[in-house]
C-alpha cells in the first residue's frame, strides 16, 4: 500500500501524517507527479485560503494532475473545498470534481452563529464505506468559515446555522470538511476506512 | 449541533508540566505528552499548552515538545507563551500545533495579529488576554503574565484584535483566576455577545456548576481550566455528563 499526501502550501500536512502514523501506517509527502500518479491512495489536505492554494496548485500543474487521478483521493477541509466547482472565498474557480459550490457562513438575524465554526459538531445521513462503523451523529472536529452546499455528491451532512455537506464523494474522489486527523477515535476510524477502500 | 468545548490547560516549563501532581494512574505526570493524552482519552475537547520557560533554549525545547505532542494526541491543541513573530509561529505549526496564542507581543505590536492571520489564517490565531476589573468597574488589559497594567479596556483590545484577524479570544480574568469561585461572567458575556468569534473563558473554575453558568449565562463557547483537572477535583467525564444533563451541547 503506497499512500501519498500531496505537498503544497497547506497548513495541516504534518498533522495528517502523524495521524496516519498513529493508526499504524505512513505516507510519503510529495509534489512529484510520478509519485502521486503511482500511489494507491492520495490524501489532499488543506488549511488556508482558497485562491492562494489554487494559484499554488496551478503554478505546479497539480490542478491538472489531481483531476486525472483514478485511485481513491481524500480531500480534507480546504482540500475538499478546492475539489468543488467554485469558492466564494476570493471568488476562486476550483477543480470542479464535486458538484457543489463553496459559500461563506453568514452571521445574520436568521442564523446567529460565530464565524469561523470552531469545534466539535455532528455528522449525519452518512453514506459510503468511508463511514463504515461510524454511528450517525458522531462528533468530528471542524474549523472553517466556508462550507460546501448540499448536493448530489453529499455523503455526510452537518448543521451550523443551516445544513451543509460535511463530506462529499463522486467516483474515486472523497472529501471531508472536518479534520479526521484531529477528530479523536472517530477520525482515526474514518482514516482507516479510507485506507481500506 | 456545535458543542461547547471543555479545554484542559497545561503549564510547561523546560519541556515539563508545572502543576502535574497527584496522578497515580499515569507513569509521569510531569510529561506533557502523557498528561495531554490522558485528558484527550477522558474526553477533553482541546488542549492548551502554555510555555513559561524563560531560558534561551526555550524555542528549541518547545518545538521539540510540540512535535511529540502532535505525534501522540488525536485532538486539537493550542500552544502559547512568549510567541512574538511569524517565524515563531511557523516553526510551531510546522511541528504540528493546530493553533497558537499570542498575548503581550500582540498588544505591543498589533500588526502581529494581522500578519499571522494573513500568513496562516484566522482559524489558528488565538488572542489571549489577561484582564482585571479595577475599582472603577472597568476591565483592563494586563501584560507579561498579569504583572504590567495597561490603560486599554479589555473589550476595546479584543475588538481591535478581532478586526485584525484573531479567530478566537482566550479570556482570563485575573480577579477570578485561582479563586475557585466561578468564571467572570460579566466580561465573558460582554465579549461573547458583541464579538463575532468564539470566546474561551478562563480563570475561576471550582465547581461543575461554574462551567454551566459560563456557558448558559455568559454565552462562552469554551471553558478552560487547569488545576481543578490536575488535582482531580473535577473529572472531565463527569463534568461533561453533568453539563449535558443541564441541556448544554457536549461531545460525550
Amino acid at each position: 500500500m503506497k499512500l501519498v499526501i500531496i505537498k503544497y502550501n497547506a497548513g495541516n500536512i504534518q498533522s495528517v501524517l502523524y495521524a496516519l502514523e498513529r493508526i499504524g501506517t505512513t505516507a510519503l509527502v510529495t509534489d512529484s507527479p510520478d509519485e502521486i500518479l503511482g500511489a494507491d491512495k492520495v490524501i489532499f489536505p488543506g488549511v488556508g485560503e482558497a485562491s492562494t492554494a489554487m494559484q499554488y496548485l496551478q503554478e505546479r500543474k497539480l490542478d491538472q494532475l489531481i483531476i486525472q487521478l483514478k485511485q481513491p483521493v481524500l480531500g480534507i477541509c480546504l482540500g475538499m473545498q478546492l475539489m468543488c466547482k467554485h469558492s466564494e472565498e476570493n471568488d476562486t474557480k476550483c477543480l470542479g470534481i464535486f458538484n457543489s459550490s463553496v459559500k461563506g457562513f453568514k452571521n445574520d438575524a436568521e442564523h446567529s452563529i460565530k464565524i469561523p465554526q470552531i469545534g466539535w459538531n455532528t455528522i449525519y445521513h452518512l453514506q459510503t464505506p468511508l463511514f463504515s462503523q461510524i454511528k450517525e451523529n458522531s462528533y468530528c472536529y471542524f474549523v472553517h468559515g466556508y462550507y460546501a452546499s448540499p448536493g448530489e455528491h453529499t455523503i455526510a451532512t452537518t448543521h451550523y446555522g443551516k445544513e451543509y455537506s460535511s463530506a462529499l464523494q463522486t467516483n474515486n474522489f472523497y472529501g471531508t470538511q472536518f479534520h479526521p486527523e484531529k477528530s479523536a477515535d472517530i477520525g482515526e476510524q474514518i482514516l482507516k476506512n479510507f485506507i481500506n477502500l | 449541533m456545535l458543542t461547547k468545548r471543555i479545554i484542559a490547560c497545561l503549564d510547561i516549563k523546560d519541556g515539563r508540566t508545572v502543576k502535574g501532581v497527584n496522578f497515580e494512574d499515569i507513569r509521569d505526570a510531569g510529561d506533557p505528552v502523557e498528561l495531554g493524552a490522558l485528558y484527550a482519552a477522558q474526553g477533553a475537547d482541546e488542549l492548551v499548552f502554555l510555555d513559561i520557560t524563560a531560558t534561551n533554549e526555550r524555542r528549541k525545547t518547545l518545538s521539540e515538545l510540540v512535535n511529540k505532542i502532535a505525534h501522540h494526541i488525536n485532538i486539537p491543541f493550542t500552544v502559547g507563551g512568549g510567541i512574538a513573530s511569524v517565524d515563531d509561529v511557523s516553526v510551531l505549526l510546522q511541528n504540528g500545533a493546530d493553533k497558537i496564542s499570542v498575548n503581550t507581543s500582540a498588544f505591543k505590536d498589533p500588526t502581529l495579529v494581522k500578519d499571522l492571520a494573513k500568513e496562516f489564517g484566522s482559524q489558528c490565531v488565538v488572542l489571549a488576554i489577561d484582564t482585571k476589573k479595577e475599582a472603577d468597574g472597568n476591565w483592563y488589559v494586563y501584560l507579561n503574565g498579569g504583572r504590567v497594567k495597561t490603560d486599554m479596556r479589555c473589550f476595546d483590545w479584543a475588538k481591535q484584535a478581532v478586526d485584525l484577524g484573531a479567530g478566537e479570544i482566550l479570556l482570563t480574568s485575573m480577579n477570578n483566576d485561582g479563586t475557585k469561585q466561578g468564571f467572570a461572567l460579566d466580561i465573558t458575556q460582554e465579549l461573547s455577545a458583541n464579538l463575532p468569534v468564539p470566546i474561551i473563558a478562563s480563570g475561576g473554575a471550582g465547581k461543575m456548576e461554574h462551567f454551566g453558568d459560563v456557558f448558559q449565562l455568559a454565552g462562552a463557547d469554551a471553558a478552560l481550566a487547569a488545576s481543578i483537572f490536575h488535582y482531580k477535583e473535577i473529572a472531565i467525564p463527569e463534568l461533561k455528563q453533568y453539563l449535558a444533563e443541564k441541556g448544554i451541547a457536549m461531545r460525550l
